[in-house]
């Protein structure tokens, strides 16, 4: 669709520096972020980069999974990226070809980069979708548009990986199942919603949280 | 300098007005808030990008409604495309439209998507006219020396 920032294949990304593990650079967080929408990717990307983050933004699971070596013809050249320094991965929900669902499973079945951190934004609150996200090991899920208030919430995962703790509880406790609502939510929603006055006080929670928006969802 | 300050309390004005329109919504406040003066065309690049993207898709929309048998599927990933840029971006009323759009599709429904296909071409021609003054107001401001951002 576009070729702003984005790899072509076969060639890797000119700036390499953001997967190389040298001393100056492996405390920069480095997140990968893949959307086919380059608006989103210009705002993901900004707001990523306001948090001091290294920033390498995809149009496709395939990028993505070529990035990091995923595909299968790169496997058996798998020495070419140790080293690679990816500290956070989020992805869309919806592209063509293929999903972010998709490309969480094939990560997380990977050596690699199955204890990197992936995150899953999506337009649409569909529950089973997001829940079937998070089985899958997603580390959370962002209803768009993202704002800052939701990517400040992501620092807890943008740590090195000497720095970041274990895994998190598979049995999906930790959670990611409190909802904030905005102020136009009708009483009638399930019992497992807690509303909140704004959610412009990210302070309240504090623990990785989906949003979910009960307004403008078609 | 009490002219740029004229100016500054004139561009607070339409921006604000274009909230109270509906035009633009909290993400475009956002957006607003990630520009400082490192970055200060953030916005203008970004709403540009939507621009350009909204052109495009709103020519594969007119063209999709142009066939003699409507391709709802292919319809319905373009405006969910357009849904989505707009709601970054903020472009509330276009949104909006979209969403009606979507039902249209799902139903199958020629005349829902060609109405909707001209609310969503005159309401994405309203803010673009919008956005377009808003961005020229801010660059007087800038070009007599004053600032733009909180």
């Amino acid at each position: 669709m576009d070729s702003n920032g984005v790899v072509s294949w076969p060639r890797m990304p000119e700036n390499m520096d953001a997967f190389a593990l040298s001393p100056e650079q492996s405390q920069e967080v480095h997140v990968l972020a893949v959307d086919d929408s380059l608006v989103d990717r210009k705002v993901i990307e900004r707001l990523l980069k306001v948090l001091a983050c290294k920033v390498t933004a995809v149009d496709s699971g395939l990028r993505a999974l070529q990035l990091l070596g995923l595909l299968d013809e790169q496997k058996m050249a798998s020495e070419t990226f140790v080293g690679l320094k990816v500290d956070l991965i989020i992805t869309d929900y919806c592209m063509p070809g293929m999903t972010g669902y998709e490309l969480l499973k094939k990560i997380k079945e990977s050596s690699t980069f199955k204890e990197t951190p992936v995150v899953i934004m999506s337009s649409e609150n569909v529950l089973p979708r997001i829940d079937r996200c998070l089985e899958e090991g997603a580390e959370d899920f962002i209803v768009k548009p993202v704002k800052l208030s939701d990517v400040k919430r992501l620092k807890d995962y943008m740590t090195t990986k000497e720095v970041r703790g274990e895994s998190q509880d598979r049995e999906g406790n930790n959670y990611k199942r409190k909802l904030l609502d905005t102020s136009d939510v009708s009483p009638s929603s399930p019992p497992s919603i807690s509303s909140s006055t704004l959610p412009s006080s990210p302070s309240v929670i504090d623990s990785p949280i989906r949003r979910l928006k009960m307004t403008s969802t078609d | 300098m009490d002219g740029i300050v004229e100016l500054q309390r004139q561009l607070i004005d339409y921006t604000a007005s274009l909230f109270h329109e509906g035009f633009l919504d909290e993400q475009f406040n956002q957006l607003q808030q990630l520009e400082d003066e490192n970055n200060p065309g953030f916005v203008v690049e970004v709403v540009t990008l939507f621009f350009e993207d909204a052109d495009r898709l709103l020519n594969e929309l007119t063209k999709a409604l142009g066939q003699p048998s409507v391709d709802f599927k292919s319809l319905d990933a373009h405006v969910h495309q357009l849904k989505g840029s707009s709601s970054s971006i903020g472009a509330h009323r276009i949104h909006r439209v979209c969403i009606s759009f979507r039902n249209s599709c799902e139903e199958q429904n020629v005349e829902g998507c060609l109405k909707n296909l001209q609310q969503v071409k005159h309401e994405y021609s309203l803010v673009k006219d919008r956005l377009e003054t808003l961005f020229r107001m801010e660059q007087q401001i800038l070009n007599a020396g004053g600032s733009v951002r909180r």
